[in-house]
This record gives C-alpha cells, structure tokens and sequence, in this order.
C-alpha cells in the first residue's frame, strides 16, 4: 500500500498548492504589501494585523485630508502637473547644492504592471533630458521584483558600492523599508522617496499624488450619484492587504454604505477568466448596476462579461489606462476613469534637479490627482492616440524626447 | 483477504444487469465524481434557481470548457504515472504568443494558430523525452519546463498585460453559434469541448489508451509485453501540452491577454484529474471523469460565488473542500483494494492464473 499512501500525500501536497496559487496572483498589483497610508506618510502598524474589513483601514484623519485635498490649489503651472504641489512645509537642500553631474541611483519595486511600466518609460526618458542638460551623469537601476528582500539588498549594495550621489525609492512595502531607506539617509546623500511611502520622514521629500482615499471617494460618489438606493454594485479588488488599494475600498465601501448601495467586493488578482466568471455568476444572480474597481486593469474583461451575457451594461468607474478608455467610448456605458497619477514618475528626477540646484522643495511633495470624465475622455483619447492598450492616459511626457514612438513602441528600458 | 472467487466472478459480474453496473460504477471513485457533480449542481440551483435556465447553462459549459479540456489533457499524463507541472506556463505563454504575434493582423491569425499548436506540441515533446530518456522524474522536468516558460514570458511582457489579439481570432473563445433555440447560443468552446472530450474518449479505447493505462500501472511489464513505453509517455506529454495549448486559445478569446491567465491552471487541473477519481501514480480512471472533476471544481466556486462566502474566506474554503473531497476519494479506493469488494479490480490476484496458496501473493493487504 506504499503506493497509496505516497499518492495521498502528494495529492494532499497538490491541493494546498492549488490554494496557495489561488491566492498569491499578485504579480500585477499596483501597489503591493503595505503600502503608504496617504497623504499624512504615517504609517499604519499593518503588519500581522489580518484583513478581515475594511474598517481597519479606514482612517477619519487621513480621509478628511485627502477629501480636502481634492478641492485643493496646487502651486505652479497647470501644464506641468509633475511639477505641482500643494503648499506646505518646504525642505532647505542648500547643503546639497552641487556642481557638474551627478550619479543617481534608483531602487525600484517592480515593474510588474502596466502602471508601473508607463512610469518607467516616462522617468528614462526624463532622464535623457537631465544627462543631456548635465545634471546627472547616470542612472543605475536595481528593480526588486516585487521583493522586500531583494529591495533591501539592493539599497545596501548602493550605500555600500553605488558611488552614488543621491538615492530614488520606489519602496515596495512600508515597514519592511524602512530600516533600509533610514541606512541611504545616514549616508548624508539626498534620498527622495516616491508613489508608496515609509515610515520616516528622514527623505529630503516624498512624492506621492493625493492617495487611496481620494480615489475612493471619487469614485464612490459617482457611482452613488447614479445609482439608486438599492442597487447593486460589484466591487472587484486585485488583492486584499495592500494600503493604498485597501484605502480605495475602504472609503468607497463607507460612502456606498451611507447611500444604502448594496456593494459586495471580490479578489480577482486581475485575472479576466476570474474577472469574467464573477461577473457572469452576479449576473445570472440578478441584475448589476454598477461596477467599482480599485484598479483599472481587468475592466475590459468586466464589460465584455455585460455584453456576452447580453445584460445592460453598468455605471462603471475604472482607470485611465488606454484599454479602459477605448472600451468606455466604443460602448458608450456611463463611467469615470480615476487617476493615480502616472506622471509622478518623472517628478524624483526634477526633484533631484532643484536638490543639486540648491533650491528648496516640498517635504511632502502631494501630486494633483484628478479623475477622467466623460466630457475629458475624448481629448485624452485624441492625445493618446496610437499608444498601446497598457498606456495611461494621464503619463504626462508629451514634452519628452521620443514622444510619442517611444511609448507606442513600449521598449521596456 | 480470502477471495475465493475466481473467473466466474468475474463473468457473473460483467453479465450482471445494466443497472446493476451503472450502480456499481458510481460507486468507484471514478463513477462517484459524477454523483458529487450532481449533488453541487443541486447546490448551486438552490442557491440560485435561475442558474438552471439553459442559456446559462451552456455559457456555464463554455466557461468550464478550458479547465475541462486541461483536466482531460492532464488525464494522459497522469494515469500514464507522470506529472505535468507546466500546464499552466504553457497556458501563459500561448496567450502571449496569441496577444503579441496575431496583434490586430487578422491575416496573421492562421499561421500563430499553427505556430501555437506546433510550440504546443514541442513543449510536450521535451517533458516527454527528458522524462523518459534522461529518465529525470516528470515532476521536476516540468516543474523546469514551468518556470523556464514563466521567465521567458516575464522576459516578453515585463510581467504586465499588452494588447489583445484581433477580434475575429477572438471569437473562438467568445462567439457562438446564435440563434439557437432553447439554448439561445451555442459557445464555440462547448462545440471544442464535445469535440476533445469524444477524441479523447475514443483514444482510450483504442490500442494506444489501453497500453497508455498498462504503463501507468506496471511499466515494466508493459515493457516486457513489447510496447515502447518512452514513446508512450512522450505522446501522453504532447498530448498534454497541445489540450494545455487548446485551453489557451480558448481563454486568450474568452479573457483577452494578461500574464495572470492560466497561472494555477497546473494544479487546478490535477485536482481536477485527481477529483476525478484518477490514482496518482497511474493506471487507474476514467478520461471523462477527469473532466467531470473540473466541472465539480467549477460548479463549487460558482456556489461560493453565489452563497456570498466572504472574499477574503473564499481561497480558504476552496482549499478545505478540495482537501475534503481529494482525500474521501483516495480513501474510497483504498478500501476497495482492502475489502476487494470488486474481484474484477482486485489488482493483486491474475485472473487467468489458478488460485495461488493463500498468504504466497498476497501478503501485507
């Protein structure tokens, strides 16, 4: 009976593998583990703590922040919102002024998503601009993968042997960083974090657009504006435990709540088969009138879902990544694409300009971030024009040498 | 132990009324899987009585149709005694074939096709002759083969999704016949489903199935009895990676393009094998069970969709059922082998041979 038994196990071991892959799909998250809490850069304790609602998540202080700085005036021009921010607490960086180029050296999370990939097109080409205008001489890159462990390693083998003259950050998870950025600012180098936050303000700035709860909100309030108490709205989410997307539920969830939207929220790890399937079940459950995201990848999938079933197609809120915008026009549904600002990829390398310049710069550095509405859409379609399904809308680079071959192309550097 | 029966047995058993068979062949755990699929269905048409309408009936059948037919593709592989960990990469990478070389070129879309079966059909190759000739265990050459596909797609993509093939090419995993009566549509993947599900069925019954099983329950005398038994495997693999290939093409239309379709498909697919009632380790179940399997899986995520399990709960109830009934079914066919309650599958024991002393044969069961 060896065999059996042998066969048992494994058969045992393959099922807990099933489950196991089931849940970790997180490869094209925006913003993996433990992101930042918003606005504010504090940091909630996460770590440990299980999911199990999004009342955890949700912060009053921080929500009315970012509520607020939706309707905020940004300092400096419109048309170069990169360069945006609200007014607040500036940085003195005289201390580093410096001459002639200098070496930058980026540690970055991943480049695992559509997101992350429009933004990485974005900051290269940004930085030929600055090795032509000799402000850097280099870039030297270290991608993580998605991996904490890789990202710590990789900052310390940049304090260690980088050479380098200022650090960028794109840290992958909150705590998990912290220790490490803290290290890169010991070493008296600027270090300027951006998108997901740490928990400690030893950067000389963090940028970051306004935050989850914003999008939230945003997005909820559309959504409920056009639907009726009662109705029924899909919620799907990539994966659960992440801050910046639990924050986008956890705001929307409340407002759904208070207008009485019966709102019921699925992990889809932005997988269409998973996104489709769920779909069609609601629908062969009773009618759908709306469909919340907290990430725009997957939407199509959702609205064809609509169409095979051949069911009215729902109020809808995506993301302004170039597929979404293409289906949203093509069907004419009723929708809203909010932002999370993709030209804030190229604001750490002008940022490390005015540093070497001596100029000073906001501590926290809030990036506008503003949805795409359907009177909007049409403009950024035509700007867009030609660009790939996995664009987004709001990349910011129009100025930038090898616009716009450079991302039709889309040449991962 | 003391089976005191001998062939009359078994010919009293093969003459017993039909019934009587279709009874005792629910009652293994190959039958037993069509019983659980069943009892789900009852399930999920209490939880919702409106899944029981036809036209959502068959688009239910569409949406199975690909695990269903990766069941049945991993089916040859594993009761020949091998793994196929690679399924799922295989998945992964014809989707991106389909999305990045067919693009919006709809002239292209015949010639990827082809490209797509022949890769499909190479990847299956090289499991197989690794497999076999090197004789390194199938379980790690796939689990090679996986994550070589994986990084080559990472390499491709970045990891992110691009843009979805043309429409038209699309259409096989999305269209349908329309107009149909009763059922409103027919989904092009059911009509591929019927179409694998038959080829398979009747592959099993032909002499290549029968030696297909023979291996996977004794290579070696498989191997005594004149077959080529590396060559057999190898087709098993190939057979594998092509149904692997078909459920891509089928999901690339269904889906559209993303590196997260088809991750897990390996493992999904095995349990479904596995639910099926197949033995791991070979030469034991039934093809179409296999796709049963994947229909059980199916109709219970469907159920925790429509129960409304919390989304957070959800992987953890998947795995403790899949857990519960992976386990009830090997259990099933121990106790069969114990109790022999079937001379006819009592593997120790030769039929044909007289009646061995007691305790020479068959000691230790």
């Amino acid at each position: 009976m060896r065999g059996s038994i042998l066969s048992k196990a494994t058969v045992i071991a393959a099922s807990s593998l099933l489950a196991l892959t089931a849940c970790t799909t997180d490869s094209s998250i925006e913003n993996p583990p433990a992101a930042e809490t918003g606005a504010a850069g504090e940091a909630t304790p996460a770590a440990g703590e299980p999911s199990e609602s999004s009342a955890e998540w949700f912060d009053q202080a921080v929500f009315d922040e970012q509520d607020e700085q939706r309707s905020a005036t940004f300092e400096g021009d419109p048309a170069q919102p990169y360069l945006q921010y609200i007014d607040g607490e500036m940085t003195d960086t005289s201390a580093f002024a410096a001459d002639g180029a200098q070496k930058a050296c980026f540690s970055n999370a991943s480049i695992s998503n559509p997101w992350r990939q429009t933004g990485w097109i974005t900051m290269n080409q940004q930085l030929q601009v600055l090795q032509d205008s000799g402000v850097i001489s280099e870039m030297e890159t270290r991608d993580a993968q998605d991996d904490d462990n890789t990202q710590i390693s990789d900052i310390d083998y940049f304090i260690a042997e980088g050479n380098c003259d200022a650090f960028i950050i794109s840290p992958n998870s909150t705590a998990a960083l912290t220790p490490a950025v803290e290290r890169a600012c010991e070493t008296g180098k600027p270090v300027i974090v951006f998108d997901r936050g740490v928990q400690t303000d030893c950067a000389v700035t963090f940028i970051h657009p306004i935050g989850g709860f914003a999008w939230g909100i945003d997005t909820a309030e559309f959504l409920s504006e056009r639907l009726e108490e009662g109705d029924k709205v899909v919620a799907l989410r990539i994966l659960p435990g992440v801050d910046v997307l639990e924050q986008r539920w956890a705001a929307a969830e409340r407002i759904f709540e208070e207008n009485g939207i019966d709102a019921v929220d699925y992990f889809t790890g932005a997988d269409p088969v998973e996104i489709k399937s769920i779909i069609s079940d609601e629908l062969a459950t009773g009618d759908v009138q709306g469909i919340w995201m907290d990430a725009g990848d997957g939407a199509v999938a959702a609205i064809e879902a609509f169409e095979d079933a051949g069911a009215d197609l729902p109020v809808m809120t995506g993301e302004d990544e170039m597929s979404f915008l293409r289906k949203w026009e093509e069907t004419g549904l009723d929708g809203l694409a909010p932002v999370y600002s993709n030209f804030q990829w190229r604001t750490p390398l002008l940022a490390l300009e005015k540093i070497f310049a001596g100029e000073e710069i906001p501590a926290e550095w809030v990036l506008p971030q503003s949805p795409i509405t359907e009177e909007e859409r049409g403009e950024f379609l035509t700007a867009n024009e030609g660009m790939p399904d996995g664009h987004y809308a709001k990349f910011g680079g129009e100025d930038l040498p090898g616009y716009p071959t450079v991302w039709q192309e889309r040449q991962i550097p | 132990m003391s089976v005191a029966t001998g062939r009359s047995a078994v010919l009293e058993q093969n003459r017993s009324p039909r019934g009587e068979r279709v009874l005792r062949a629910l009652r293994t755990p190959s039958g037993a899987i069509f019983v659980l699929v069943a009892v789900l269905f009852v399930a999920v048409l209490a939880a919702n009585p409106s899944f029981g309408e036809p036209g959502s009936l068959i688009r239910f059948i569409g949406r199975t149709a690909p695990i269903a037919i990766a069941a049945i593709g991993q089916y040859f592989v594993i009761v020949s005694g091998e793994f196929d960990l690679s399924m799922g990469s295989v998945v992964t990478a014809q989707v991106i074939i389909a999305g990045n070389l067919i693009g919006q070129d709809e002239a292209r879309a015949l010639p990827v096709l082809a490209l797509m079966l022949v890769f499909g059909a190479f990847v299956g190759l090289v499991n197989g002759l690794v497999t076999t000739l090197l004789r390194v265990p199938s379980f790690i050459v796939t689990l090679g083969t996986m994550l070589a596909l994986l990084g080559l797609v990472l390499y491709w993509t970045g990891g992110a999704a691009t843009g979805n093939p043309a429409d038209s090419f699309r259409q096989i995993g999305r269209g349908g016949i329309r107009d149909v009566p009763v059922l409103e549509i027919i989904p092009y993947p059911v009509l591929i489903l019927a179409a694998v599900a038959a080829g398979a069925f009747w592959l099993m019954r032909r002499p290549y199935g029968r030696t297909l099983v023979a291996v996977g329950d004794n290579a070696q005398a498989a191997a005594l009895t004149g077959a080529p038994v590396w060559w057999i495997r190898t087709r098993a693999f190939m057979l594998s990676s092509l149904a692997a290939t078909v459920a891509g093409i089928i999901l690339v239309g269904y889906a559209g393009v993303h590196p997260s379709v088809g991750r897990g498909y390996e493992f999904t697919a095995i349990t479904a094998v596995v639910l099926g009632g197949v033995v791991l380790g070979g030469g034991r179940g039934w093809v179409l069970s296999a796709a049963a399997g994947a229909f059980a899986l199916e109709l219970l995520f469907t159920l925790l969709n429509f129960v409304g399990v919390q989304s957070t709960w959800r992987d953890s109830v998947q795995g403790a059922i899949i857990i519960l009934a992976v386990g009830a079914a090997a259990q099933n066919w121990q106790r069969r082998r114990r109790t022999a309650a079937s001379p006819t599958h009592d593997p120790n024991r030769p039929i044909e041979a007289p009646r061995p002393t007691p305790g020479t044969t068959e000691g230790g069961t």
